[in-house]
């Protein structure tokens, strides 16, 4: 059975604050040269048998697991174990 | 005239909805999520809350009940819908409004008396453009965002801006960070109209003001006139 990742960030124009907020606690811990932090979300799931996954990934992800007005996806099929 | 409240897991302010929109004259209705029917109202108002506990996006999976169809389908043939707070989200979320909802600039839940100056108004709004009401904001993902807010404003969407108490629109008076300060919008139609305050917790003198009617009750008063 296909398990897919999938992968919903907000667009690169969208402000993160809980990015901005992790970043700035960085270099309290001594992480001092790092910038440009984004906070997405990770999706898991498994396809049945016979199904196409693209076009049902796909519909998933714009349909429900992300935003297209604020956010984009990415998604890949997992290694096999 | 008979309003539907919508009911969805998770709602906590469709009680205030109902209590306030009888306060004004109207007769509320609950209505249920999962029904897809509204009963014959002739207005809906989809309340605030935490609908499905806002997981994945807030309003993402309450647009999916039932009952959504049968509002779109209101919506489409011109029917008002008034979204607050998580409504308004809902709203977005389905489509029936412009832009999106994301988390406050800062992370902080606010809620604090909030003044809005009406830029538009029209069926969700029966006070002129120009003026301040006095209303509740509690939200902890309520800054706005659209590809184009000059465009919004420019076609007319725009309902109502975060302002100071002498109606200037600036980043001070802006509780989440909403661009172009917008607190609330319409659809192109002006039919269905969303905002993150709360008009439902301002209609009674004894709790600070009665400036929520103007939006709430609006559908009254163009009923009444």
């Amino acid at each position: 059975m296909p398990r897919v990742h999938i992968d919903v960030m907000l667009k690169d124009e969208i402000l993160d604050p809980q990015g901005q907020a992790v970043e700035r606690a960085l270099p309290q811990l001594g992480y001092e040269a790092i910038s440009g932090v984004r906070i997405g979300k990770h999706i898991e799931l498994d396809v049945g048998e016979g199904v196409d996954v693209a076009a049902t990934v796909e519909g998933i992800a714009h349909e429900l697991l992300a935003n297209p007005v604020i956010e984009r996806y990415t998604w890949r099929l997992a290694e096999e174990a | 005239m008979r309003i539907g409240v919508v009911q969805f897991p998770g709602s906590c302010d469709e009680r205030d909805a109902a209590r306030a929109l009888a306060l004004l004259g109207a007769e509320p209705v609950m209505l249920w999520h999962g029904e897809a029917d509204l009963a014959g109202v002739e207005a809906v108002v989809l309340p605030g809350g935490f609908t499905y506990g806002d997981y994945l996006r807030t309003g993402a999976i309450a647009r999916f009940a039932p009952v959504m169809g049968a509002v779109a389908d209101f919506a489409e043939r011109g029917g008002p819908v008034l979204g607050i707070c998580n409504g308004f989200q809902v709203l977005c979320e389905a489509g029936l409004l412009p832009g999106a909802l994301t988390r406050n600039i800062g992370l902080r839940f606010v809620h604090r008396t909030q003044h809005l100056r009406v830029e538009t108004p029209g069926v969700w709004c029966a006070a002129p453009a120009g003026s301040v009401l006095e209303v509740p904001v509690k939200n902890g993902e309520g800054r706005y965002v659209v590809d184009d807010p000059d465009a919004l404003a420019e076609a007319g969407q725009v309902l109502v801006r975060y302002c100071q108490p002498d109606g200037t629109v600036d980043p001070a008076a802006n509780p989440n960070g909403s661009l172009a300060s917008i607190a609330g919008v319409t659809n192109a139609a002006g039919n269905v109209a969303g905002l993150m305050p709360h008009p439902e917790h301002a209609v009674e003198a004894l709790l600070g003001s009665t400036d929520g009617g103007a939006i709430l009750g609006a559908v009254l008063v163009r009923a009444s006139a």
